[in-house]
């Protein structure tokens, strides 16, 4: 039976250590340093030989992201303490599974429902748009961990807090949240590993871009690039330069996604340690 | 000393309502409307997706939209979702099916027999591949995976269903690399790490005083996991392969770069298709006409509901099937 179990584990795990060998080779061996210096441009400049690069992307990425993380974070951990420090509200059963429900949509539809919210009355697609649509993406998950990170923090600790007289709100802001520090961290850093290697929401609200925009206000008021949907677009483009530039494009992606999550391994490590 | 209680005292003066009262008032208000707007954003998908779906809804009615086989977005206008339904169930049921034994089996070998430091490299290594982004196993599958199997496997048994069982050849469709094959292969290969995980966390909870019970009554080890841990589990195993299911049902991107996109019936195995996530991916940015925007949506709003039928299950699942009522969590 040991035998059988063996055989089966190393059979699912070898495919999948070939998809992180077969990145790994062919995006190192695709970047240069234009890749992170160049816009793309019109698909003959890569023909042309030219140099060319997805910085406006990268760019892209960091402020749809960031500005993502901004409307995200403070809902969904609001929505956490709501779950977890208002156990008795009426609303906390529906709450939890909207946030299940929410979690559990395919990531296309979210990106559906933030066209016809905000590209539609906008009438352009947008850095906007990407970054409220990738919230959305992001908000269950934090609202989630927030939950379960506030829950491991013991009750008698509120009640110390309480008892001492202070209001139930400043229990929460200076002994809850400090204790649960940790765990609130590693709930956004899933989030947003998550978040950033979400195509399907980004086609149709950031829709894409080849070249940088005028200043930086065009990263957000219109159309803008972003990796995951850059990726795709050069992946199914019929020029083999481009392609390459696919593969680099998914290191660079994969190296993101993969920092992100060894941050969190390593910070809930350091906790399990100090349990201990 | 005295600053210090100077400052106390106004501190305690001045701001008293609305630390004490306001405070927790104003708290309480703001925490509710976020979670509220949760609520409210899961309530205003599903309704945004109806409302515009419901141009095609109301044009073809509800179960013909479900069940029409014809797409034409170029010549009829006539749309009916039930070449993406179609694709959609059967390549994430066969791509459940083909990976619910092995991730199981991995679940199994890292809980109760790898030792500590095996488990702990498999349980990260799941992990990471779990959040590798499925655009990035796109274009492996499109560069690297897809052309291997067209020359390694496609290819060779069409030729051998050509020699041999010529009956075949119309069920085993062009084998060109991508396909519904192709795209079931990689939904597999993506969902055996949630499905593994899930697993994990179901036998994990499984109490010692289970496994002790049954080694106090002469079991193997084999015979403890057989009889005392994977029937305590199942509940959550089950779950988690709904869930994965479910995932299956979404995963958007790999299986657009991979399905081939086909959007007319019949099917063939190793030949192109299409599933309702692929097809809005496809078609969306280029829908010009009001109807074929709408049948988009409307695609959207089954998808939804499929979505939600399957998280109930699982939820539903995990409650039921769990012998003591479900502690699994």
């Amino acid at each position: 039976m040991v035998g059988i179990l063996c055989v089966s584990t190393v059979a699912v795990l070898l495919p999948l250590i070939i998809i992180i060998v077969h990145v790994f080779i062919e995006g190192f061996s695709a970047l240069s340093y234009e890749f992170f210096t160049e816009e793309l441009g019109s698909p003959s400049r890569a023909i042309q030989e030219r140099p060319t690069g997805l910085v406006h992307t990268i760019i892209g990425t960091i402020v749809v992201d960031a500005l993502a993380l901004i409307i995200a974070v403070p809902i969904g951990i609001g929505a956490g303490i709501m779950l977890s420090e208002y156990p008795e509200h009426v609303l906390n059963p529906s709450l939890r599974i909207m946030n299940d429900t929410l979690n559990g949509m395919p990531a296309i539809l979210k990106g559906l429902f933030v066209f016809v919210l905000i590209v539609k009355p906008m009438g352009t697609f947008s850095g906007l748009a990407g970054s409220v649509a990738l919230s959305v993406v992001m908000l269950p998950i934090i609202a989630r961990t927030t939950e379960s990170a506030l829950q491991s923090i013991p009750w008698t600790i509120r009640e110390a807090g309480l008892a001492l007289g202070l209001p139930r709100w400043m229990v929460v802001f200076s002994t809850v949240i400090p204790a649960a520090k940790t765990g609130l961290i590693t709930g956004v850093l899933l989030a947003f590993a998550r978040a950033v290697g979400e195509a399907a929401p980004l086609l149709f609200t950031s829709f894409g871009n080849n070249y940088l925009p005028n200043n930086w206000w065009g990263f957000i008021v219109d159309p803008t690039d972003t990796l995951p949907q850059r990726l795709y677009s050069l992946a199914i483009s019929p020029y083999e330069q481009w392609h390459g530039m696919g593969w680099a494009a998914a290191i660079v992606l994969f190296g993101i996604v993969m920092i992100t999550f060894m941050i969190a391994r390593f910070l809930t490590r350091d906790k399990l340690q100090y349990k201990q | 000393m005295k600053s210090e209680n100077q400052q106390f005292s106004s501190d305690k003066k001045l701001p008293h309502i609305i630390y004490l009262w306001l405070g927790d008032k104003i708290f309480k208000v703001v925490t509710v409307v976020l979670g509220a707007t949760i609520i409210l954003i899961t309530l205003g998908m599903a309704w945004v997706l109806f409302q515009e779906g419901s141009l095609a809804i109301y044009e073809f009615g509800f179960f013909e939209f479900l069940t029409e086989r014809t797409w034409d977005p170029a010549v009829r206008l006539l749309f009916g979702a039930w070449p993406f339904l179609f694709g959609t169930l059967i390549t994430s049921s066969v791509a459940l099916i083909i990976s619910f034994f092995p991730a199981v089996a991995v679940a199994i070998f890292s809980a109760e027999y790898a030792p500590k430091w095996l488990a702990e490299i498999i349980d990260n290594l799941i992990k990471l591949i779990a959040a590798i982004p499925s655009v990035v196993i796109g274009i492996w599958g499109i560069f690297i995976l897809a052309p291997w199997l067209r020359d390694v496997v496609y290819t060779p048994i069409t030729l051998w269903a050509e020699n041999n069982y010529p009956d075949l050849l119309p069920l085993l469709g062009n084998p060109m690399g991508y396909g519904i094959a192709t795209a079931t292969i990689v939904l597999a290969l993506m969902i055996v790490p949630y499905t593994t995980a899930l697993a994990k966390d179901a036998i994990k909870a499984v109490p010692k005083d289970q496994r002790e019970a049954s080694y106090a009554l002469g079991s193997t080890r084999w015979e403890v996991i057989r009889m005392a841990v994977l029937p305590y589990a199942r509940g959550g195993i089950m779950a988690g392969a709904i869930l994965s299911l479910g995932r299956a049902i979404g995963e958007t991107m790999a299986v657009a770069m991979l399905i081939g996109n086909k959007n007319t019936l019949p099917f063939t195995v190793f030949g192109a298709g299409a599933t309702m996530p692929s097809v809005i991916v496809n078609e969306f940015r280029e829908a010009v006409e009001s109807l074929h925007l709408s049948s988009l949506m409307a695609i959207g709003f089954i998808l939804f509901l499929i979505a939600l039928i399957v998280n109930l299950t699982a939820a539903y699942i995990q409650r039921r099937l769990s012998i003591g009522g479900g502690q699994v969590i």
